[in-house]
């Protein structure tokens, strides 16, 4: 207990509070850089995911690439870059894309084929031409499950963000390795406690924003949960959605 | 379908690739749940342990080298990454070498010492070091932090030393390792002792190629480079003076425990004796630049000043 | 380049040492997640309880967590394997949570209501039935708890946790690339040997499971669950 006492004292003090070196200031660029990142990958890895979806091609190149990615480990992405590339935001921004864009894709993916077949098909009869099809069905159907991947990147470039400190790049990361080198643990608890409370606040906004994307019609009469009932495509569906931080 | 004499197969196979697996891992010559615990070494090895550094490693792996050929067991323990945790391994005894530096231990043991030249320092270490800690006598190389610019720099604006500094009119960043802003050779004590404003930019590679690189880059004006360091020969870096003695002078001192005894001192002590400021900077720039191990460099040097073989 | 071939004992043993952190969180991770997993399916409300704090705990940055997990549990020191293990297993957890619950949640009642009447007993019945068919399931969530917890052990190296970490600290420090790169590939590589064995067991232990099927095939499969 005495470590949390400690460690949100040295959170109160003004004097961690105050300038470029404070807490808010170094929230802040951890919050632009993750969202940045993700909105970079974002741009890449929506369209590809909605085309691999909507068309089914393509797909085991995907789930190769979020497996093989979840394989990588980001400590050692990050301090390549930036050896290469010099300090700053760059080398580890590249890596933050990186990382962020399987998840992203396989939320795109899996949201397009989550969609039943069969509503497709309806839709295609009553004469929606393809591009409906995408705007009107597939994608509002697959909403939750992109907005899944999407809150899977941003909690994996959070984490990542936090390692960028060590090279020159700013963010929260800062108070931990400034308290490893100085042998001042309560510093680098307050630092992690800001980065967890950080985490544990997108998650749970990202688990209402997904639940309240759901389109209505679909909430309301949600029939049996026929996407997950045999252990082979409960199986399928765990290899895809699972994802990590790191 | 499998049948059941091809099951029968695989399932041996499996079990073969688990056990193998499991053997393996038995096998890794470190055990991975000693770190940071009780050496598992014979109760007369000597451990020698080292700081996460690569340049610590080659002075630690001297020590071991030379302990060694006096016919010593040595069990090595390096990369430890705290004073925090080694230091009261050292206490114990379950550590009982460790290459260490007079000023940063002087200040890890007594914040408030004043003691500012090479000799002050050491002085002063030998009384604040707790029970069962010993150092041994100092050496002459030292690794201590440095404030430097490049060459073009240094040219264009006639800076040489700290106290130039304040006549600068720009904005100056400095490439630290993030512990540099709360010490008191950091910014604070460059604006108290030379008048000079500066921000810092944290780096944490020891001083290495990326700060270097931050250097050149003109990402930041000052760089905090370790003064054995080889980049800063390869660069044509410009270490700036410290007239006022503000940087913490960091002789290479080891720090025995109670178990080590007068010959293994004598051992650690010829070494030490030889070490010079510029063989320190020679032995990690075969490190740094030509990528060679801590075990090689230590026995070249060792070698070469006849202090094994 | 030639730091690799001048190198190749101290890497091995950084392999070795990796292996050895990172196999035992993997297996701890499964031991403990069963109980929980198969409590989440029993118990209607615990089931969101559960699921919602691992998918939190999951959400922890692993940098941070390490760092934290000393202080709050304080009985061990930052840099110790020690913290690095606990650390993954509660990931680990967390991740194989997910998996059992829905593994066995899968397994239809019918087949459980038959296994019952034939005469096994509850704890035959998990163990020879419910067990047995959640397999692929738990199967795939644990492949996915391998590959992370092996990525995930390297951060240890930046704390100075023995590991491939260390490869990447040190490589950094002396600017030596080939270093960071050997430690990213044989990471890469471990974690891909380690599934590959993964999915060679599960073929041996359930050789009824088959693969895994196609888009086309779900709407079948939909259809006849």
């Amino acid at each position: 207990m005495n470590v949390f006492l400690d460690s949100l004292a040295w959170l109160a003090d003004p004097v961690h509070l105050a300038g470029p070196n404070g807490v808010p200031a170094r929230l802040g660029e951890h919050v632009l850089y993750s969202l940045a990142a993700v909105a970079i990958a974002a741009v890449v890895a929506i369209p590809v995911g909605f085309l691999i979806g909507h068309t089914g091609r393509g797909r085991t190149v995907a789930v190769a690439l979020t497996g093989g990615v979840r394989a990588l480990p980001t400590v050692g992405l990050v301090f390549l870059l930036a050896l290469v590339l010099g300090i700053g935001i760059t080398a580890p921004m590249i890596a933050f894309v990186v990382l962020a864009i399987p998840s992203i894709l396989a939320g795109a993916y899996s949201g397009f084929e989550a969609v039943d077949r069969a509503t497709i098909d309806a839709a295609r009869a009553v004469g929606m031409t393809e591009w409906q099809i995408v705007t009107r069905v597939e994608l509002p159907l697959g909403l939750p499950l992109l907005i899944g991947g999407l809150r899977s990147a941003l909690l994996q470039v959070v984490a990542t963000t936090t390692i960028a400190a060590t090279v020159g790049a700013g963010g929260l990361g800062i108070y931990i390795f400034t308290g490893l080198r100085s042998n001042d643990y309560t510093q680098m608890f307050a630092g992690s406690l800001v980065v967890i409370a950080l985490a544990v606040v997108l998650e749970v906004l990202f688990s209402v924003l997904q639940r309240l994307v759901v389109p209505a019609g679909v909430a309301a009469g949600r029939p049996l949960d026929t996407r997950v009932t045999t252990s082979r495509s409960a199986a399928a569906k765990a290899t895809s959605l699972q994802e990590g931080t790191q | 379908m499998i049948n059941t004499a091809k099951k029968g197969r695989l399932t041996v196979l499996g079990a073969v690739a688990i056990g193998a697996m499991v053997a393996l891992a038995g096998c890794a010559s470190s055990d991975p749940l000693s770190d940071g615990g009780d050496a598992s070494s014979s109760s007369d090895a000597i451990v020698v342990g080292s700081q996460q550094y690569y340049s610590n490693e080659i002075i630690a792996e001297l020590y071991a080298q030379a302990l060694e050929d006096g016919g010593y067991t040595v069990d090595r323990q390096y990369q430890i990454g705290q004073r925090e945790v080694y230091l009261p391994e050292l206490e114990s005894g379950s550590i009982d070498v460790f290459p260490e530096y007079t000023g940063n231990l002087l200040q890890y043991y007594d914040k408030e010492s004043t003691a500012k030249s090479p000799e002050e320092v050491e002085s002063a270490l030998a009384d604040a070091l707790p029970d069962g800690l010993t150092a041994l006598a100092a050496a002459p190389a030292s690794d201590q932090d440095s404030y430097n610019v490049t060459k073009e720099f240094s040219e264009e604006n006639g800076i040489t030393s700290l106290a130039d500094l304040k006549d600068y009119s720009g904005s100056l960043a400095v490439g630290a390792p993030p512990e540099n802003a709360e010490r008191p050779y950091g910014p604070p004590g460059l604006k108290s002792v030379y008048g000079v404003d500066v921000t810092s930019t944290p780096i944490d590679d020891g001083g290495g190629p990326l700060t270097v690189k931050a250097l050149l880059d003109g990402s930041v004006q000052l760089a905090d480079v370790y003064t054995a360091s080889p980049l800063i020969a390869e660069n044509d870096l410009v270490t700036l003076d410290d007239p006022e003695n503000l940087i913490l002078p960091q002789n290479v001192v080891p720090i025995v425990s109670d178990k080590v005894d007068a010959d293994a001192k004598a051992i650690i002590d010829a070494v030490d004796a030889v070490l010079t400021p510029s063989d320190l900077q020679k032995l990690n720039a075969k490190s740094q630049t030509d990528q060679e191990s801590s075990g090689t460099i230590a026995k070249e040097y060792l070698t070469s000043k006849k202090l094994i073989g | 380049m030639t730091w690799i071939w001048s190198n190749t004992d101290y890497i091995w043993d950084k392999t070795l040492v990796h292996l050895g952190l990172s196999v035992p969180p993997v297996l701890l991770a499964f031991v403990i997640s069963l109980p929980i997993g198969w409590l989440a399916n029993r118990v209607a409300w615990l089931r969101g309880v559960l699921l919602t704090a691992s998918g939190l705990i999951y959400a922890i940055p692993s940098f941070a967590l390490l760092v934290a997990l000393p202080g709050i549990i304080g009985l061990y020191p930052l840099r110790s394997s020690t913290n690095l293990i606990v650390g993954l297993t509660l990931y680990g957890v967390a991740l194989m949570v997910r998996s059992t619950a829905d593994g066995l949640r899968a397994v239809e009642a019918d087949v459980l209501q038959s296994a019952s009447a034939v005469g096994y007993s509850p704890w035959q019945r998990f163990w020879r039935v419910e067990l047995p068919l959640a397999g692929p399931v738990l199967l795939a969530g644990l492949r996915v708890v391998v590959v992370s917890t092996v990525s995930l052990a390297t951060v240890g190296g930046i704390l100075g946790i023995n590991g491939l970490g260390l490869l990447f600290n040190d490589g950094l420090q002396r600017s030596i690339l080939a270093e960071i790169g050997t430690g990213i590939v044989l990471t890469i590589v471990m974690a891909l040997v380690l599934d590959g064995l993964l999915v060679l067991l599960g073929r041996v232990l359930m050789p009824w499971a088959g693969r895994e099927p196609g888009p086309r095939s779900r709407r079948q499969e939909a259809v006849t669950a």
